[in-house]
This record gives C-alpha cells, structure tokens and sequence, in this order.
C-alpha cells in the first residue's frame, strides 16, 4: 500500500496559541498551523515562540502541520 | 530510523512474500470482464488466509478490505466494491500480507481483455521503472538513486510519475522508515546496507503527476487529469548478493548466483 508523503520542512515558532497549537513561520516564509506530535507531547517538550522546529506538512494541505522535532537553542 | 533485518527474519519475510506473490498471481487470473472487484478482494482473503497470513491491509487506519483495487485513472487505494471489469480496462491490485510477524507488500496492473497501445505501454514502463528501481537496491547506494531510477526512465519517455505517494521501507509494519519518493536525485538520501527491506512502488500516469482523492469514501486517489495510471510493486531486500525480491514466487530467486 502507498504511502503518503509528507514534506519535512524546518521553520521558528511565531505564536503559541490557547489550544495547544503553533504558529510556526517556515524557511520558505509560509506560515503554517501546527500542532505538536504525540510523541513530543508525551515525553513533555515544552514549545515556546522563538523555537526552531521540525514541521511535517500533509500534501494535501500545506497550510498545517505538525511538530515533530524541537531543536536545541 | 531504517530497520535493518537479520538473515533469518529475512528469510522469514521471503516465505510471507511467497504468499504475496502467489495470491497477486491468482487475481491476475481472475481480472477478467464482468467480475466485480468485491468478488476479487474476497478471492484474495480466502487465500491469505488459507495459507496461513493475514491480510495487513484490512483495518490498517481504517481500510476496509484485503486488497486495493484501482481502476484506469484512479492510482491506488481504490476500496473493493460493486464496479464489475469490463474489457479495455486496467486496473492495479495491491496486496499485503503479514505472515509470522512481517508484512511483505505487492502489486500489479492488468489488462482486462484488449487494452489500447496507450495503455499497454504504460504498463510496461511501469514495469521496466520497477525493473530499473530494484537495480539500484544494493549496499553503497544511495536511497535516492532508487527514486531517480524511476523518475529518469519514466519522464524521459514523457510519462508522469506520483509525486505525493511515495515508496517505502516495510517490515514488521507495512509502513516502516524510510519513505522513499519515485522521483529523486542521484546520491542523495542514506546510504543503503544489507537488511534493510523496501516496497517499492513506482505510480505512473499517461499525463501529469497531480493527484486528488475521493473526498466521499477518504481513501481513494485518482489522477487529476483523468489519466489512466499503473502501479507495480515488489518488496525487495539489500543483500551483498544483489537485491533480493521477496515477493516473487517459490523458487524464483532475484539474487546474483554466488561463487
């Protein structure tokens, strides 16, 4: 079975929003919605404007996104 | 991070995929006018089963049958139902199986009856971009060398190739690390190494690459020109001798003979 892709891509936090959700803007310049993944919302990562950040975007809308990766400061 | 497989859950994983192979070759038999593509995905069950496998795709995040059955210009996903194969079509039958805890993943396109020379040739470029892909699946490649394959061969000749679907590593899940895109660039990508195990799945289409999905059954993905699209896969192992395709029949071995 095929799998979708997804478009890893990299940008900085911009806003945190009341619902657990980012505003991340990306290295292109686009600026996305996303949410933080299970896995990081499990172990505790706390993620804050100003944060670099891995995005994985659905191809079918690349609009949102979800946070995969937190980088070091 | 890539799995990489031992000697002996690849060998494992072979006996899955002849299975695979074997239940992809029985439908082939069965695609023929008149019958529904339902009547084939119950075919497909009953077989896995009565060798021994179970069939992966049912219930994978929701799917709802054995196989994926799509026709003409739909790509993949199609879910099994009340459209009857009528003469002229092509349509793509995927298949995947988990045997003794691996999952080993297949598909084919057939010709039902007499298909135009259109369709005809892109089955076979379809095929040969497989043929061309599994080539480059050996230790000291690079993953994207695989995607390059397929994307050189097939545009060259004008065809387009699926960019938001994507080939990928397979194991103990049927979607494991890496994804692996049909198009790429020569070196790019991890390095490969003996173990590790990929489906690879070139989609083609007579005209453009862009896609769109069914919005009323969430799963089926045509192309959104209306181009009649082909699709065969095969899961294929790294070895020091050459890649192994597990999913080929009993007996038939892919491997380079060693000394």
């Amino acid at each position: 079975m095929a799998k979708e892709g997804v478009i890893e891509v990299e940008g900085t936090v911009t806003e945190a929003l009341p619902n657990t959700q980012f505003r991340v803007e990306l290295d292109n310049g686009h600026e996305v919605l996303a949410h933080i993944s299970g896995k990081m919302r499990m172990n505790y990562i706390r993620i804050l404007p100003g944060d670099r950040v891995k995005v994985e975007l659905s191809p079918y809308d690349l609009n949102r996104g979800r946070i995969t990766y937190r980088f070091r400061s | 991070m890539i799995v990489r497989k031992s000697r002996a859950e690849l060998e494992a994983m072979r006996e899955g995929g002849v299975i695979t192979a074997a239940c992809i070759r029985m439908l082939r038999e069965h695609a023929r006018p008149g019958v529904t593509t339902k009547e084939l995905d119950g075919l497909a069950e009953e077989f896995i089963r009565s060798r021994g496998g179970t069939p992966e795709f049912k219930g994978y995040q929701g799917f709802p049958a054995s196989i994926c059955t799509s026709p003409n210009d739909m790509i993949v996903h199609g879910i099994p139902g009340r459209y009857r194969l009528k003469e002229g079509d092509i349509i793509s039958l995927d298949v995947g199986v988990r045997y003794e805890g691996f999952v080993t993943d297949s598909a084919t396109t057939v010709a039902v009856g007499e298909i135009s020379p259109e369709a005809q040739g892109l089955l076979d470029v379809t095929q040969e971009c497989l043929e061309a892909a599994t080539r480059e699946v050996r230790p000291g490649n690079h993953l994207g060398d695989i995607g390059h394959a397929i994307q050189e061969l097939a545009e060259g000749r004008g065809y387009g190739v699926v960019r938001d679907l994507v080939s990928h590593g397979v194991g103990r899940e049927m979607h494991e690390d890496p994804q692996i895109p049909n198009y790429g660039k020569r070196g790019s990508g991890p390095r490969l190494l003996p173990g590790m195990t990929f489906a690879i799945e070139p989609m083609i289409t007579l005209g453009s690459y862009e896609i769109k999905i069914d919005e009323r059954d969430g799963w089926s993905i045509y192309t959104a020109d209306g181009s009649l699209a082909a699709h065969y896969e095969h899961t294929i192992a790294v070895t020091d001798d050459g890649p192994w395709i597990l999913t080929l029949e009993e007996g038939v071995d892919s491997r380079r003979k060693s000394a």
